[in-house]
């Protein structure tokens, strides 16, 4: 029992007590798709538009998605901190990376379901043409891995303090100006009116995943001192 | 108490061949920015014994405790628990550490099933004996009916049974106990004491605030003053009820 508990194991023994505690209270994704939704039908007010496309539906869909994000970015580590969950976690012999990707992946796993609900909302409010909705799936699959990879280090470091809602979105904002420029840049050209166009979406894709990885590593490397003391 | 007390050292108790050290420790400091929890600690535990660890409140008892526990990295000093040297092979000792503290980290949105095999889970034991040792932990402390409550629907007394189970459910070889029997009515700690009780075998490092009970059960006694520093340590017979209540009261 000395032996270190495998870091797959470990991992979906989190993942799947993150799941069914999310299943069982409903806190964190059905406040962001009511957000999500929210967002929407003001937009659709507020800029008295039939149909967006380009640019501006980029950023309508992406801003949303970021704010909503932030919602269960905030309560990531909520029951870690308040009913002892770090120092259960810390005390088996478990690799604290575990404890970040399972996180990640719960964090991916609420966006996914966010956008499963909201995308086609947002079509139906904004787009005259869904033609580019599959390929925008993908990309708002990419630009989660960098929200939730960049969101858990950042709700980790502010799981302690008492100024959680208000460091989270100060310091998380500003490190998700890369992946939001590279995923509005995608956006921008599957939204566009008159029909996707793909003419410089690689460099895009590719800002966004190197921007996955970059964060993801940087999580590996500095998560075990996040836990420390 | 007598200024000799305050450091007193047991000697020549064992003969070769002498007991593994469960926690040696060696001028543990253990400081929270400008205030100093731990002083200057330096004491050795024996493999089998029982430790009480006395003190008013803010003399670093639960400090210690996070500290063995892994949970806190000493300031300075050096820390040995279950031969590990801390923090640096803190990983190895993790797993062999039954820990109940103050808070009993089972999560309130699961149910006591759950919350033990999740800590089972994370501890690597084998899926077949889960289940079985779960049930059997939980009917010793007479829980077995709760199995499937929400944590968050349990009385103070429930969860601090639960958590008795989440502490020894890896069968640890060293226990660490803080007030272990608070929120017990004493039905409920009878039922406990068999599971984190003295036991030939079972180390243990135990918090109380009860002297008279701690004195009894320990073999070492640990008397920290408000500030971290020691005012005795060594055998339970060196110290009586008497001096020991005069350290909570702040006498020298």
């Amino acid at each position: 029992m000395s032996a270190r508990t495998s870091s797959f194991r470990a991992f979906e023994t989190i993942l799947a007590k993150d799941l069914r505690v999310e299943l069982r209270t409903l806190q964190s994704v059905p406040a962001m798709v009511l957000f999500a939704v929210t967002t929407f039908v003001l937009f659709r007010f507020g800029l008295d538009r039939d149909a967006l496309s380009g640019s501006l539906a980029a950023g309508v869909l992406l801003a949303t998605v970021l704010f909503a994000a932030i919602l269960a970015i905030n309560r990531l580590f909520v029951a870690e901190r308040d009913e002892g969950g770090f120092d259960a976690i810390r005390l088996a012999p478990v690799d604290g990376t575990a404890l970040l990707a399972a996180k990640t992946a719960a964090l991916v796993v609420y966006l996914l379901l966010l956008e499963a609900i909201a995308l086609p909302v947002f079509a139906i409010f904004f787009l005259d043409s869904w033609a580019g909705l599959a390929p925008l799936a993908g990309i708002l699959a990419l630009t989660d891995l960098g929200l939730a990879a960049t969101g858990v280090l950042v709700s980790a470091i502010a799981a302690n303090s008492s100024a959680r809602d208000l460091l989270v979105p100060l310091v998380l904002l500003p490190l998700l100006v890369p992946v939001m420029i590279a995923a509005g840049g995608a956006a921008e050209l599957l939204l566009a009116n008159g029909g996707p166009s793909y003419d410089g979406i690689a460099k895009w894709l590719g800002v966004l995943a190197l921007y996955d990885v970059v964060f993801l590593l940087v999580g590996y490397a500095v998560y075990d001192f996040l836990l420390e003391d | 108490m007598a200024e000799t007390a305050a450091v007193q050292r047991e000697s020549g108790r064992a003969d070769p061949p002498a007991p593994q050290a469960a926690i040696a420790l060696a001028h543990l400091w253990r400081d929270f920015g400008d205030r100093t929890a731990l002083r200057d600690l330096t004491l050795e535990l024996r493999v089998g014994e029982t430790l009480a660890v006395l003190g008013p409140n803010g003399a670093g008892k639960t400090t210690l405790l996070r500290v063995l526990a892994t949970l806190l990295r000493p300031t300075a000093g050096e820390v040995s628990v279950l031969g590990c040297a801390l923090p640096r092979e803190a990983w190895k000792a993790r797993g062999r550490i039954g820990y109940l503290g103050h808070e009993p980290l089972c999560y309130r949105d699961l149910t006591c099933a759950e919350n033990l095999r999740f800590q089972a889970r994370l501890h690597g034991l084998e899926e077949e004996e889960v289940g079985e040792r779960i049930a059997r932990l939980l009917d010793r402390v007479g829980m077995l009916r709760w199995a499937g409550e929400l944590v968050r629907n349990l009385s103070a007394g429930m969860v601090q049974r639960l958590a008795v189970c989440r502490a020894v459910l890896h069968e640890p070889e060293l226990l660490l106990l803080d007030e272990p029997h608070s929120h017990l009515d004493p039905e409920a700690a009878a039922l406990v004491e068999p599971l984190i009780g003295p036991a030939p075998d079972r180390t243990r490092v135990v918090v109380t605030h009860q002297i008279e009970a701690g004195l009894a059960e320990g073999d070492r006694v640990l008397a920290l003053r408000a500030g971290g520093a020691i005012a005795y340590e060594g055998v339970t017979s060196g110290l009586s009820a008497g001096d020991a209540r005069a350290i909570y009261g702040g006498a020298p």
